[in-house]
């Protein structure tokens, strides 16, 4: 078994469906982070039988994590300060998106303006269902993630 | 400040004094015909459209203001890869408001974000017209009498037709409205809309033919299978002519059904039916003046 040491502060993001880590350090925008980053794929799981885990080492104001929720509500995230879990953070969709997901709509004002942020309104909380702020077009949870 | 984005900006009541008003405009124009004197109304028409331009113009010099603007991209400085955020930032300083018709959908709302006057959606793509829709509800209300109560049908493309997606939005608001929709398989209308009709508990059906369900109509949208909305002219062809109503048809209808068209028309409505008393397009265009200038009135508080 692989061992990935503790971190004092920071998240680290559990049950995740294995395959979609690199997905969410994606979308999380960690790359761009100047921090330590641990991925954990296909670890063993009594749940799921596998796994990801994302571990972040960070200042826990400076990450926003309410894309998540669009990825799966279900994952576990454990808010670690002094290297112990202090909370455990609720997920639910954000009311609204910016730069995570673009617009392809051909005929959305974003496809010819470049500097306009690409901004998702979330229409529908039960369906996950989100809009272009823009032109309305469509997005659900399952097209989000297909096109990226 | 105030924009008109969407039909729905406006609540049910502001929409009731909005009529009110135009209504009035209709039965003492001479009353209005100096309300904007000195005031200036920009149409910035990124793509032709002779007959919104036109009747923003006209709206606003029967109100006594002047009008300035482009009426197509190649005439204005997108053509030099200008954004419209920058445009309407120009274009604030040289008018009070501003008509904005733009093939890109959201344009219009780019240009609320950053304008310093109010702004008009005057159609943008296949998104929103709510000026159009604001033209049907005030032709409905002023020869219906009212605004609830009626089984409208909607024919043609209820696919792309925006125009049918913005009035559906509208009406669903007024009580007891039954709809009818009435296009071929390959143009229903989208999902979201009969999904919100569900959800609403509204009666509507879905049809093919308009000889089936015509005479049970008190109003029939009429609607044109446009060619611009297609990327496949075949597909274009092959349902343009789908419905064509006629003589032989309108015999079939109530003798007071309405027929509504946003018009331009191509053959969706045989010019034999233009003389029918219930054929109603003519006065929506005049009914879309009168609205539009109840709208300027109301944007730049001058009501």
């Amino acid at each position: 078994m692989l061992n990935v040491g503790k971190i004092e502060e920071g998240f680290v993001l559990d049950h995740i469906d294995a395959g979609q880590s690199l997905t969410i350090y994606h979308l999380l925008q960690l790359d761009k982070l100047d921090c330590t980053v641990a991925i954990i794929k296909n670890a063993r799981s009594n749940k799921k039988g596998k796994k990801d885990i994302l571990k972040v080492e960070c200042d826990i104001n400076t990450l926003n994590l309410d894309v998540l929720a669009l990825i799966d509500r279900n994952i576990t995230v454990n808010v670690i300060k002094d290297g112990e879990i202090v909370a455990k953070k609720e997920l639910t969709l954000p009311k609204e998106i910016k730069n995570v997901i673009t617009c392809h709509n051909p005929r959305c004002i974003t496809s010819i303006e470049q500097e306009l942020p690409h901004i998702f309104v979330l229409s529908d909380e039960q369906k996950e269902i989100y809009r272009c702020k823009y032109c309305e077009e469509k997005y659900s949870k399952r097209r989000l993630f297909s096109k990226q | 400040m105030r924009h008109l984005m969407s039909p729905l900006d406006f609540t049910k009541e502001e929409l009731d004094a909005l009529f009110d008003l135009a209504a009035d405009i209709e039965k003492n124009p001479q009353l209005y015909a100096h309300k904007c004197e000195g005031k200036k109304l920009a149409t910035c028409f990124y793509e032709p459209s002779t007959r919104t331009r036109l009747s923003f113009e006209s709206a606003m010099l029967g109100l006594g203001g002047s009008v300035l603007g482009f009426s197509d991209a190649a005439s204005s400085s997108a053509s030099k890869g200008e954004s419209v955020s920058d445009t309407i930032r120009v274009i604030s300083c040289f008018a009070d408001i501003c008509a904005m018709r733009h093939p890109k959908e959201g344009a219009p709302m780019v240009a609320a974000s950053k304008s310093s006057i109010p702004v008009i959606n005057a159609g943008d793509g296949g998104h929103q017209h709510p000026t159009q829709t604001l033209t049907d509800l005030l032709t409905i209300r002023s020869l219906k009498g009212r605004l609830d109560d009626f089984t409208i049908g909607l024919c043609g493309d209820l696919k792309f037709g925006r125009t049918v997606h913005s009035l559906i939005n509208a009406l669903v608001r007024y009580d007891n409205i039954r709809f009818v929709l009435i296009s071929p398989e390959e143009l229903r209308v989208p999902d979201y809309i009969t999904d919100m009709l569900k959800e609403k508990g509204i009666a509507y059906e879905e049809c093919i033919s308009l000889e089936d369900s015509i005479a049970r109509l008190d109003l029939l949208y009429m609607t044109r299978v446009q060619r611009e909305r297609f990327f496949n002219e075949e597909d274009y062809v092959r349902l343009k002519d789908f419905y064509i109503l006629d003589k032989k048809k309108m015999e079939l209808a109530k003798d007071d059904m309405i027929v509504l068209h946003p018009l331009p028309r191509v053959n969706e409505i045989s010019v034999e039916v233009d003389d029918d008393p219930r054929a109603a397009y003519f006065k929506q265009v005049q009914y879309g003046v009168y609205v539009r200038m109840a709208l300027i009135l109301t944007l730049l508080e001058l009501a």
